[in-house]
């Protein structure tokens, strides 16, 4: 059985629990052929691995498609306001140590509206788990481009053409200062299931972005990656410990200006994936590989895995250690401060 | 009434209505006649640069420690170090003291301290003919004067006849007292705050002990600093007792306060000290998300200090993240508060809207400033009240609750968190600039004796069927159920979506609608308040004066003036603007004018108009400063002589 390091604190579920258990009765509303289904049956499904109690397990989201996630999952859950979900549920962490805390986003969610959020959330390494469905574009508001669409992007609100070039989420988060930055997709639910379960042993924040298919504006858009045909060519499965390699013919090399390039086999040897390395360039650099517009050469799995002290547990520290110099906190002996004065009779 | 000068009405910026106290010499501790006063104020004055606020919270220290009633107007420039010697970069003090309960810092000050020409420019059109003015003649240089626009010196021109004017070259003198300190000049010149402090000390007889040790204390890591500081607050003091030119010394004797334990308190501290016992009052434990801003910080920072007290404080990446993360800390059984101005509170409407929506309690703090915009972030007004009533889309109800005095921050912090956690909902405490910085004495509470705010969590199903049920109400208080995470069974979710009546499920059905909007605002309707009270002690007044907030001083002060030359009028205060007393409209009704003095537009006026059908008359004032008493007097007279004059028509 796994072992999560992350919910040592939560309580233990008293015996085992099924997907279902995490199915509400409410009815899921989403498009039919939306990602997002795949994702929430692989999310419920992979609950259960955690053995923690699920009163003790919160979503919370923003606005956007992705934001109806906690209606679906049979724990608590609140759908706030466009953007806030990093910060409301920083609130929550920070002061209940004893939850697992689920932050459900978009990219427009997450990247635009929220984008302050999410990277103070990155930077602070509260103990969040953040689902970042990026589907570039937004579904919600019917279609208008999203700050991960490429160039270009004909939409409602853009007849000629985006002009903004995208985020690239992953790059963001490392740039951030975040401690786990990983990428899967919604249809391959092994591997999503396996992403999740590294973020869920993650001390800290991890952000998890999840290609998601918006079947009704912005059908196909990672196709290439999903594809029997284009996929092996297109992915790169990063794997801890092992060789970067591409397809059947290629690999990642470390050039002598030390860029990361797909090379073929016959040329230079595969750099070895450490999700765990101190510095951030490796993964950052993985991070570029993808062809913004072709999606050509995107890596997935755990980019980046790193120990950092974690904001709540030092907050919590730091209440304790107090306590323990000055005494549980007196109130009459506060009132009265250091110089007071008596008025008789 | 007595005053150090001799024009006593004229002058006479009291609102105190005790008796008289004639002057006269008394036997004191000095060679030289010692003069018993019952109010003083003094106000000090310099550059941004020069220490007047911390001179002036030492002054208010030993004033308090001695046991006067008290009232201080902190006023100084948003810039940390604004130009030297410039208007603009002027910081002042004013602190009034006295023998008797006072309620306002005092609208002229008998004493000015003007550390440079800025200080005296600035300050003068305030000073009524006789007042004393003690001026730091070193700084009285061509090019200093020149800065401010003065052709000449007004210390030599005989522009300053009016007033006693007392000449001394505090740097020089400062200087000279710290010559074997091994300073160097600039570093012993930055002690003639405190030179002017030791002389202010002695002039009133202010205890002196207290400012030493506040002197050894700060500078605690740096010794010889300290150590100069006390060198040049002695030496204030002693040029005081020799020099022949402050021939008298006063007396102001302690107050007549009621019998109690008291302390000196500001309204920022005071509040902070309200959110902490309101934690331990409700068994909750605290957690402040906040953004600095002026000038609300101060709350920030004094909540930060008490982690022994369970409190929680997290900085924010902004004002949005700093009500989220207090929010989320609700939905999770804290007490959560967020503290800012009213800048800050324009970027926390829609989490205040969905807090409305989620029905958890929340603590909002706005500490008023001037607005709109970035406005006079350092100056006061009461002009974000329209905000708090209606700053969100949709209908979206939040009560209000406003102190009057800088000590009335602690129970009004304790009311806004009593409101919150028995009703579920977020709630507005309206302070401002003048209550927060300002300060006065405070009779400490019993803490046993403080409101009970124990809240229990929802721990069971509430359905017929055994479901949980997160908006089935409390058929009292129309309160919804606070189940926390981590209460087995009790699973839900909640969200800023229009949630059906009961289940909380999500609903877009036109009645339910209708019937959650309208339960919303009877829920903050039906809040309970108590009646406001009318002072009317005549009970022969036709004219009422109406007032909220940091009004209150002035008002009352102003009240208590045409009382004492005959006029009849009440006075009534509103500390809950929303939902209003129940017996408001009542009151409203007994009197033929209503005046409603305000930091704003009119915006209590409108409310009032509004609701009540009443002719509410506005006096207002946004110049960044409280009222005077006097200028409120000379409204109420006029509201009393139209009355008459209608009459003998």
């Amino acid at each position: 059985m796994t072992d999560f390091p992350a919910l040592r604190l939560v309580p233990k579920a008293d015996g085992p629990q099924s997907a279902k258990d995490f199915k509400t009765d409410q009815e899921v509303r989403w498009c039919p052929g939306c990602g997002d289904y795949a994702i929430l049956a692989a999310v419920q499904s992979f609950m259960p691995e955690l053995g923690i109690r699920r009163e003790n397990t919160v979503f919370v989201s923003g606005i956007g498609c992705s934001s109806r996630f906690p209606y679906y999952m049979n724990t608590y859950g609140m759908h706030s306001i466009h953007g806030r979900a990093p910060a409301i549920a920083t609130g929550l962490a920070a002061s209940r140590p004893d939850l697992s805390v689920w932050v459900v986003t978009g990219d427009g969610d997450a990247l635009s509206i929220g984008g302050n959020h999410l990277i103070h959330a990155l930077r602070r390494n509260v103990n969040l788990k953040i689902l970042l469905f990026n589907n570039r574009i937004y579904g919600l508001t019917k279609g208008q481009y999203s700050p991960t669409s490429e160039v270009g992007k004909i939409t409602k609100s853009t007849p000629m053409g985006s002009l903004d070039a995208p985020f690239n989420p992953l790059s963001l988060a490392i740039g951030a200062e975040a401690t786990f930055v990983a990428r899967t997709i919604d249809s391959d639910r092994q591997h999503l299931q396996s992403v999740l379960r590294a973020a869920a042993q993650h001390e800290g924040t991890a952000l998890v972005e999840i290609y998601q298919n918006c079947n009704i504006f912005n059908d196909g858009a990672f196709e290439v990656l999903k594809e029997p045909g284009t996929r092996d060519e297109a992915l790169i499965r990063l794997e801890h410990g092992q060789p970067v390699l591409v397809g059947a013919g290629h690999h990642v090399v470390r050039d002598g200006d030390g860029e990361l390039r797909v090379a073929p086999r016959t040329e230079g040897t595969a750099i070895v994936h450490d999700a765990h390395a101190a510095g951030p360039s490796t993964a950052f650099a993985l991070t570029r590989l993808a062809d913004a517009d072709t999606l050509h050469h995107t890596p997935i799995g755990v980019l980046r895995d790193v120990s950092r002290p974690v904001y709540d547990t030092q907050l919590t520290e730091q209440l304790a250690r107090a306590e323990e110099r000055q005494g549980r906190g007196d109130l009459a002996a506060l009132l009265a401060g250091s110089s007071t004065w008596t008025v008789g009779e | 009434m007595t005053s150090q000068v001799d024009q006593s009405e004229a002058v006479d910026g009291s609102d105190g209505d005790g008796p008289a106290v004639p002057g006269r010499p008394a036997s004191g501790r000095t060679a030289k006649p010692i003069r018993r006063l019952d109010r003083v104020i003094i106000r000090f004055a310099g550059d941004s640069g020069d220490g007047m606020q911390l001179t002036g919270d030492r002054f208010t220290s030993e004033t308090a420690a001695f046991g006067n009633d008290l009232s201080t107007l902190p006023n100084f420039p948003a810039e940390i170090r604004a130009p030297a010697g410039t208007l603009p970069g002027v910081s002042s003090f004013q602190l009034h003291f006295a023998d008797h309960d006072i309620l306002t810092p005092g609208d002229a000050p008998d004493v000015l301290v003007a550390m440079n020409p800025a200080a005296l420019k600035a300050n003068l059109p305030d000073l009524p003919a006789g007042a004393e003015i003690i001026v730091n003649t070193d700084e009285f240089t061509k090019r200093a004067l020149a800065k401010v626009g003065y052709p000449a010196s007004p210390l030599e021109d005989g522009s300053l006849e009016a007033f006693r004017l007392h000449p001394v070259p505090l740097t020089t003198l400062t200087l000279e007292a710290l010559k074997d300190s091994g300073l160097a000049r600039k570093d012993a010149e930055r002690a003639k705050n405190m030179f002017a402090l030791g002389l202010l000390s002695w002039m009133y007889h202010r205890p002196t002990h207290g400012t030493e040790l506040f002197l050894r204390q700060k500078f605690a890591k740096k010794p010889e600093i300290a150590e100069a500081n006390v060198a040049a607050f002695r030496a204030g003091w002693n040029f005081g007792e020799t020099t022949e030119d402050f021939a008298v010394s006063y007396e102001v004797p302690p107050a007549k306060l009621a019998p109690g334990t008291y302390r000196n308190i500001s309204g920022n501290l005071a509040l902070s000290y309200g959110l902490v016992a309101a934690g331990e009052r409700s068994g909750l434990p605290v957690f402040l998300g906040s953004y600095p801003i002026t000038p609300a910080s101060d709350i920030l920072h004094e909540l930060s200090r008490h982690k022994n007290f369970g409190v929680r404080t997290f900085q924010a990446e902004d004002e949005i993240a700093g009500i989220g993360a207090a929010l989320g800390a609700a939905f999770g059984g804290a007490l959560g508060v967020t503290t800012t101005s009213g800048p800050g509170v324009a970027l926390k409407s829609e989490t205040i809207g969905l807090a409305v929506s989620l029905e958890l309690p929340l603590v909002v703090v706005d500490i008023q400033r001037g607005g709109p915009s970035t406005g006079l972030p350092t100056k006061t007004e009461q002009a974000d009240l329209l905000q708090a009533m209606f700053g969100r889309n949709g209908e979206a109800p939040v009560p209000v609750v406003a102190p009057a005095t800088p000590a009335e921050c602690f129970d009004a912090a304790l009311d806004a968190a009593r409101i919150a956690l028995t009703y579920r909902t977020p709630v507005f405490l309206l302070s401002d600039g003048y209550l927060a910085n300002g300060s006065e004495p405070w009779r400490l509470p019993a803490v046993d004796e403080l409101p009970d705010l124990r809240v229990e969590f929802a721990t069971e199903p509430n359905g017929a069927d055994g479901s949980f049920r997160p908006y089935q109400r409390d058929p009292h208080t129309l309160a919804r159920p606070w189940a926390v995470p981590g209460t087995p069974g009790l699973e839900h979710r909640i969200g800023g979506i229009e949630k059906q009546d009961g289940t909380g499920n999500i609903s877009y059905d036109p009645a339910n609608h209708d019937f959650m909007v309208r339960t919303r605002q009877a829920k903050v309707d039906n809040i309970d308040v108590p009646d406001v009270e009318v002072d009317d002690p005549s009970g022969a007044a036709r004219v009422l004066v109406l007032g909220w907030g940091s009004t209150y001083g002035p008002i009352t002060a102003a009240v208590r003036r045409v009382r004492a030359d005959g006029g009849h009028v009440a006075q009534a205060h509103l500390r809950h603007l929303n939902p209003f007393p129940a017996n408001l409209g009542a009151v409203l009704e007994r009197y033929e004018k209503v005046i409603v003095p305000e930091m704003n537009l009119g915006q209590l006026a409108l409310l009032l108009r509004a609701r009540y059908l009443v002719d509410a008359q506005s006096y207002n004032q946004v110049r960044g400063l409280p009222f005077k008493a006097a200028q409120l007097a000379d409204v109420l007279h006029a509201a009393l002589g139209s009355l008459d004059a209608q009459e003998t028509r």
